[in-house]
């Protein structure tokens, strides 16, 4: 992903909820401009954490097989700033999912202090408006190990999380068949 | 014990100000959810969500807002919903009230109708099925 504003996923619960965190670093692109002589996180791209932690949750659902857009902010709350040397912990639950959408709510902190609350509306696009995939399957599924999705996420029965058999296979074409298969 | 005309209200009122940002007092029954209370397409999702957690009900996605029928060149004449398409559409929204369409169908003023009355009615017709 080009557009990472997670670093990694610390919780994730097939369907239920899910963890993620960032830390903001001086250096990066988006805040040298923001608001010059005084570096944070710009509050949108805060609500885009929320929304790639909370988007993988509910497109995961569907083993990645629909496209599943923020399709609305129903609700952003900020209570503090981010700033550079910060972590943020991203919790996101889902309140309701179903085929065509899903309405998520989510808390940020930055260690005890809350920091954002957010409620989210994705819908789940049907093929009328698909375009095609976003991304290749085996990109996809690199990115998804990047953020060590399969390292800590569960199913509903609390085994481990299965990586969908098109995206394996996505895998295996590209990596060759003598390539150890990573968790 | 089905609820009450004015807990359906209270519970669509609530609904409708959290899914589209408006103030408690511009709920009313009278509001069209377009015109007044501003709602997008995208909102009507989120209100049919927000309806079926509070309701605890189903409500399928064609059913309150039909819109094979505008789509449907049998029904749509010069942009205008013909005789046929009418009928079709009372017959599909009976908790609508389309006097006003009627006079004058034309299909882009259709997305404009749908009051909080209206909604408050398909509700109470969902609700009272399930109870029944």
């Amino acid at each position: 992903m080009r557009w990472f504003w997670i670093d990694r996923f610390i919780e994730f619960e097939r369907g239920k909820r899910a963890a993620a965190v960032k830390g903001l670093a001086l250096g990066e692109e988006q805040i040298d401009r923001y608001m010059p002589g005084f570096p944070l996180m710009p509050h949108s791209l805060i609500v885009e954490g929320f929304a790639q932690t909370g988007g993988i949750i509910v497109s995961e659902y569907h083993h990645f097989q629909r496209q599943v857009v923020l399709a609305k902010v129903a609700k952003a709350v900020f209570h503090d700033l981010m700033l550079p040397g910060d972590l943020i912990t991203y919790r996101v639950k889902v309140e309701s999912l179903q085929t065509d959408g899903a309405v998520v709510t989510g808390q940020a902190h930055i260690g005890e202090r809350l920091q954002a609350e957010v409620e989210l509306f994705f819908a789940a696009l049907g093929p009328e408006f698909s375009r095609g995939e976003l991304f290749e399957p085996f990109d996809f599924l690199t990115m998804m190990r990047l953020l060590r999705l399969y390292e800590v996420g569960r199913q509903e029965d609390g085994s481990p999380l299965d990586v969908p058999e098109h995206m394996l296979a996505a895998e295996r074409s590209v990596m060759g068949p003598f390539e150890t298969p990573r968790p | 014990m089905p609820p009450t005309k004015s807990e359906v209200f209270e519970k669509i009122r609530t609904a409708l100000v959290d899914a589209l940002g408006v103030d408690d007092d511009e709920v009313t029954p009278e509001a069209t959810l377009v015109g007044d209370l501003g709602a997008e397409s995208i909102d009507f999702l989120d209100i049919v969500f927000r309806l079926e957690k509070a309701f605890d009900i189903e409500i399928p996605r064609s059913e309150l807002f039909p819109e094979d029928i505008l789509t449907n060149a049998e029904y749509v004449q010069d942009g205008k919903v013909t005789d046929a398409g009418v009928a079709e559409l009372k017959k599909r929204m009976p908790f609508a009230d389309l006097s006003k369409f009627e006079s004058n169908p034309v299909v882009q003023d259709f997305g404009n109708l749908l009051t909080v009355r209206d909604l408050a009615n398909y509700v109470e017709s969902k609700v009272d099925a399930a109870d029944g």
